[in-house]
């Protein structure tokens, strides 16, 4: 039930922005600030989840060269930054996050 | 490849059929980066607290790749339905720029190709059509690429969920894999390619500590703030960045 209210929201917050300006077809135009504005949503949004996800995997602030969280975070930026393709930033990072856990016992 | 395409554009007007592949083969390369997403999401629903059926309804209703991890981790993280949806809305609000970018290509179109359209509205997809319309202005037929590009995305989508959904019941152990980690490094690469300008780096600077921060907030109230505050620093200093050469012409 819960579920199915969930879904259903998710459906319309995410239909609704892809099909608004559709409907209308061109009769609407934003101001510049906006356009720019929403230039900044999708990175800005996607690290306010994953910051607190990787400094407090345990639920309290971990600011340490020990917490496996961050290190392979770092290794998943560089990657990032050197090879631009995100498959690779993705298996690099988990390898590098699994060899911490579960090789070094971190 | 490209020499078949470019003498069935000098010969006649490509077919419905041939549009609608053409679609489908452009979109190839972007569903075998798209998979894994689909999978680690069905993976990672169960342990998160979706249902195996609501992951897939959400894959076949929903179908926007970044609001269902968020979906996830927001649902384990105990945030409520309303805060969810709401997060959802504001992840998804780049597509207002895409479709910003058809309307042109959408106009002559009646409602129902929009709505379907709409519906398969992706990164992915977007990019891929983008592409066409670059190539050829002819417009006739080119809501079959649109549709080919979109299917593909779709069913492998689909598919995708399901095989992780499978992966996750025959290795149950699975959350202990630290696969909730692959959701924070999947973020981490979408996020590097936007940090090109100094006001995008503040603002995910800005917003990443301000969440930290904020994470005892109620419903998960902290990433909204977070966002807002990250886009509107980065919104600021971007202004301030382009006024600087005008003031500068205006003395000359």
């Amino acid at each position: 039930m819960n579920e199915g209210f969930l879904i259903g929201g998710m459906f319309v917050a995410t239909f609704s922005v892809r099909y608004i300006l559709f409907a209308m077809a061109g009769r609407v135009r934003f101001p510049s600030w906006l356009n720019k504005a929403l230039e900044f949503v999708p990175p800005v949004v996607l690290m306010a989840i994953v910051a607190p996800n990787i400094s407090m995997p345990k639920g309290e602030l971990w600011l340490s060269p020990l917490n496996p969280w961050l290190l392979a975070s770092l290794v998943a930026v560089i990657t990032a930054l050197v090879r631009k393709d995100l498959l690779t930033t993705i298996v690099v990072g988990m390898l590098a996050f699994a060899g911490m856990r579960f090789g070094l016992g971190m | 490849m490209s020499d078949s395409t470019a003498s069935s554009q000098l010969l006649v007007e490509p077919t419905r059929a041939r549009e609608f592949l053409n679609g489908a083969s452009a979109t190839f390369p972007l569903l075998v980066g798209a998979a894994p997403f689909g999978i680690i999401f069905g993976t990672l629903a169960e342990p998160n607290g979706l249902s195996a059926l609501g992951a897939i309804l959400m894959s076949v209703i929903v179908f926007a790749g970044a609001s269902q991890f968020i979906a996830l981790g927001l649902l384990a993280a105990g945030a409520s339905i309303p805060i969810i949806i709401a997060t959802t809305f504001i992840v998804n609000f780049r597509h207002i720029l895409y479709s910003a970018n058809l309307v042109a290509k959408v106009k002559h179109l009646p409602q129902y190709w929009r709505v379907i359209m709409a519906f398969g509205l992706t990164d992915e997809t977007f990019a891929a059509v983008n592409n066409r319309y670059l190539q050829t202005d002819n417009l006739s037929r080119a809501h079959w690429f649109y549709l080919g590009s979109f299917l593909a995305m779709y069913s492998n989508w689909i598919l995708c969920t399901y095989i992780g959904l499978t992966l996750g019941n025959i290795f149950p152990q699975m959350q202990n894999w630290g696969l909730d980690f692959a959701m924070s490094v999947t973020f981490i690469g979408m996020v590097i390619p936007y940090l090109k300008s100094r006001p995008m780096i503040v603002a995910v600077l800005v917003s990443a500590s301000l969440a930290v921060v904020s994470y005892d907030l109620p419903h998960k109230l902290g990433l909204l703030m977070a966002s807002f505050s990250g886009i509107c620093v980065g919104l600021s200093l971007l202004m301030l960045k382009n006024r600087q050469p005008v003031s500068k012409e205006r003395k000359q």
